[in-house]
């Protein structure tokens, strides 16, 4: 090294430390939104992976028994310190605990226990234990015995066709539960909602009859009719009570692990597997069905068990209605704020007052269209269009309409301010060129201005939906449910039911975590929903930056 | 009326002196009877706000010949141009006195719609300014904004004003792609076909070349002695060599006054003011 010339004398810039402190500053950002996104795909996707089952023996002398037994069964879900040791007892595993997922709540009680790991004798995992997923409390947790039929030998469990068997008769049971369904569902459905039709016109006509008209005739009519409709009731409903009782008929004999006999009949049965004797590619076949059962199926037993297919579709459609509400609503308001507006005092307070309106809390927002959309626009449009029914409201309480214009209200300014900005960013020379070829300033607004700036109008849009599908607050006031009992969307007349109340991610999460009874029960699923929340908001936002591309390349220079 | 006159004012405000052309460039190529008096610049003064810009200009520009406007930076050329299809009235604060007249008609008048008089005028602006939509739809928008409906007639227009403008050779097999994948000088000659669609009388054209290479800009040139044969031209240059190709009549402007205005030839070689000379020979701008 040759001595120092002028060159060398300062090898550090000034200011060097706080590139240093803003590398930091992003590092610690990133490093808590990957913990947090990484946590919620792990804890989401675990909850389907089948955990294995194992079989504890107790200490004979010291420990307390297990409903008269020493053996109990479960998966491990945790293991922890115990959270208030008794005694001290020497060596670091003694004051440790394991939390079990027993299932089997109908008998037990409870589903989940705690057990010390000092007083466990043995552990193994027992070949042949079945768990099977049932229409009420929760998975069964047995050795099967035998499958009984009213009027025939028992089939016992040893029999090498009694797996098969067992499948086909799930399936039998599968097919019955749908056609109940769709039988008290749809046909008497359809009855019923005939049955009201008819008593609104029953009620109309005997106004008419009051006020001295003669309508006797019709109401022999609608009598007859109703009569007609009664009857075919009857008999749909006396199919549906003979598919109920079929239902009931078979019946699985169970050893549970404690050593208890239990009988459930197959028609409540869902689906089984045998956890510990499933190979890798079986235990990947079962999260596969789970997963798949997850997001297609609606929810059971207080939204603990089954799938979250109704919330999922529910905030889609919602999210797609805000859209559909807050892009035409933005663009306009921003047209005329950067187009024709004067630019002066009043506009710039406008805009302030715009901006400031995307920092009010969300639940305002909830206030205001339970106030405002709810009881007075739905009140109104009830009075106007729906009155023979009221008091009953129609669309005088929350439901996807009110809730999706709520949520269009809330995330406008969004829309409005990244609309004005693409606005700005469409060169004034563009706007000359259509004027001075006789174009008016709404015909170069229209086939000029906006489809330029197209690209950042949806960019304002991205933003919207990312923050409306996730808000939950003020969707409690406007029309989120806990459980509805149809789509907002389905095959009865007239498809789209915008005055519907409607199940939503962002709550089922709330409602899981906080409402639930078991909340040990509901925490796999909390994570569960969390994880396609954020995925459903990602698809939905990965269309919209396709379109946006989309959009750029054809302005660009692709091909139209 | 004397058929090749034009009319300029002296510089100072002095009284209008009528200057006889002895032989405008191309005459061979103009139909005879055409209005020497198209367009009727009188005692024009213009403001930006408190700024004025433009000092009682009095100039008529006759039809169906090529008029150039010359003059240093800033001197108010592009203001002129501007203000001959009323496209100052987007400017915040800007104003004007004295009066324009086309075919003797003010286009101050209040009952004349503005659109409707950018009908008539089509403009070729100093950058190029396509927009962002197909080759195709760049060149009928003028009819497409006058209500046209009718794909024969669209087609029909955007094949002759692409030929006229020299194009449509290079992008008959892609009529139907975006504007902006055109290269300078070929987004300069769609500006040009865009203007002329919709057959206006009068083609105003601010620095059509300046940002274009020698060959774009010859090919330019070429397709405005062409172009003149059917349309009133009003061009900015600032190419001393262009103005002296291609245009008829030239108008130098100086700080915002019209110094002179004469026959181009006239100007180049027997310039009144000692200003003009100087400006066309080089010696500042
Ligand atoms: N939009 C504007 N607002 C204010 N002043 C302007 C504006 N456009 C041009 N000017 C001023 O008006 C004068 C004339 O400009 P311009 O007509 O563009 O000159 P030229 O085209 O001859 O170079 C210049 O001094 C310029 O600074
Ligand atoms: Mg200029």
């Amino acid at each position: 090294m040759q001595g120092r010339g002028p060159w060398q004398e300062r090898v550090r810039a000034p200011g060097e430390p706080w590139v240093w402190f803003t590398a930091v500053g992003l590092t610690v950002g990133l490093v808590m939104i990957l913990g947090l996104l990484g946590l919620v795909l792990v804890q989401g996707l675990k909850a389907f992976w089948p955990r294995r089952v194992v079989e504890i023996t107790l200490k004979a002398d010291t420990s307390p028994q297990f409903r008269g037994s020493r053996v109990l069964a479960g998966e491990r879900v945790l293991e922890r310190r115990k959270r208030h040791p008794a005694v001290e007892v020497a060596g670091p595993s003694e004051d440790r605990e394991w939390q079990l997922f027993l299932g089997n709540k109908d008998v037990y009680g409870q589903a989940f226990r705690f057990v010390d790991v000092a007083d466990v004798e043995r552990v193994r995992m027992p070949s042949g234990l079945l768990r099977l997923e049932r229409t009420e409390y929760g998975p069964l947790l047995a050795y099967p015995v035998a499958l009984e039929s009213p009027g025939a030998e028992p089939l016992p469990a040893e029999h090498p066709a009694f797996l098969a068997t067992l499948q086909q008769r799930i399936e039998e049971a599968h097919q019955r539960r749908g056609e109940i369904r769709r039988l008290e569902k749809k046909e008497i459905g359809e009855l019923n909602r005939q049955l009201e039709k008819l008593h609104w016109r029953l009620r109309a006509l005997e106004r008419r009859q009051a006020g001295g008209g003669d309508v006797s005739a019709e109401l022999a009519g609608i009598r007859q009719r109703q009569r007609e409709l009664e009857a075919a009731y009857e008999t749909l409903a006396a199919r549906a009570r003979e598919l109920r009782a079929a239902q009931e008929r078979d019946r699985l004999v169970c050893r549970l692990p404690t050593g208890e006999e239990h009988r459930v009949p197959v028609g409540r049965l869902l689906s089984f597997y045998a956890p510990n004797d499933l190979g890798w590619f079986g235990r990947l076949q079962v999260f596969a069905t789970r997963l798949r059962e997850f997001l297609t199926q609606e929810p059971r037993e207080a939204n603990t068990e089954g799938g979250i297919f109704p919330a999922i579709f529910g905030t889609f459609v919602m999210t797609v209605l805000m859209s559909l509400a807050v892009t035409p609503l933005g663009v306009v308001a921003a047209l005329y704020l950067r187009e024709y507006a004067r630019q002066g005092w009043l506009t710039r307070a406008v805009r302030i007052a715009v901006n400031n309106l995307a920092g009010v809390p969300s639940i305002v927002f909830g206030v205001f269209g339970l106030g405002f959309f709810v009881y007075v626009l739905g009140g109104q449009v009830d009075r106007l269009f729906f009155a023979e029914r009221l008091p009953t409201p129609t669309f005088g309480t929350g439901g996807l309409l009110w809730a999706s214009l709520t949520l269009a209200l809330m995330t406008v300014p969004v829309v409005i301010v990244a609309t004005e900005e693409a606005l700005a960013a469409v060169p004034r020379s563009t706007r000359e060129g259509s004027l001075a070829c006789g174009a008016s300033q709404w015909q170069t607004i229209q086939r000029v201005v906006l489809p330029a700036a197209a690209p950042g109008i949806l960019t304002g849009l991205i933003l919207a939906m990312a923050r409306g599908a996730g808000e939950v607050a003020p969707l409690m006031l406007v029309g989120v449910v806990k459980l509805a009992p149809e789509l907002p969307i389905n095959t009865t007349f007239p498809y789209v039911h915008l005055d519907q109340k409607f199940m939503h991610l962002g709550f089922h999460i709330y409602d899981l975590g906080f409402q639930s009874p078991d909340s040990d029960a509901a925490q796999p699923m909390v994570f569960a929903t969390t994880l396609f929340l954020l995925a459903l908001v990602v698809v939905l936002n990965l269309t919209a930056i396709g379109l946006r591309n989309h959009l750029r390349r054809k302005y660009a220079s692709g091909a139209f | 009326m004397d058929a090749d006159s034009f009319q300029g004012t002296a510089p100072a405000g002095g009284t209008a002196v009528r200057l006889q052309t002895a032989e405008p460039r191309g005459q061979a190529d103009t139909a005879p009877g055409y209005d020497p008096r198209l367009i009727e610049i009188e005692h024009f003064d213009f403001f930006y706000g408190p700024q004025q810009v433009l000092f009682d200009v009095n100039l008529t520009i006759p039809e169906r010949h090529v008029t150039a406007l010359i003059g240093p930076s800033g001197c108010g050329k592009t203001t002129l141009l501007r203000s001959l299809n009323r496209m100052n009235d987007l400017i915040e604060g800007a104003h004007h006195r004295g009066d324009i007249r086309i075919r003797g008609r003010s286009i101050f008048d209040p009952h004349l719609e503005v659109i409707a008089l950018r009908k008539r005028i089509g403009m070729v602006f100093q950058k190029s300014n396509p927009f962002p939509k197909s080759i195709f739809e760049n060149v009928v928008y003028p009819l497409r904004v006058a209500g046209v409906r009718q794909r024969a007639v669209l087609e029909e227009v955007a094949e002759r004003s692409l030929r006229a403008a020299a194009l449509w050779d290079e992008v008959k097999d892609r009529l139907h792609s975006s504007a902006l994948g055109l290269s300078g000088g070929q987004q300069q000659r769609l500006c040009i076909a865009r203007a002329i669609a919709n057959q206006p009388e009068i083609l105003l054209m601010d620095e059509p070349c300046s940002a274009l290479d020698p060959v774009a800009t010859a090919r330019i040139e070429e397709l405005i002695l062409e172009l003149k044969r059917q349309f009133t031209i009003v061009i900015v240059t600032h190419n001393m060599q262009q103005a002296a190709r291609i245009s008829d009549f030239t108008a130098f402007f100086y700080l915002g006054r019209l110094e002179e205005a004469g026959p181009t030839h006239k100007i180049f070689t027997s310039p009144k003011s000692k200003r003009t000379e100087d400006y066309v020979t080089g010696r500042f701008g």
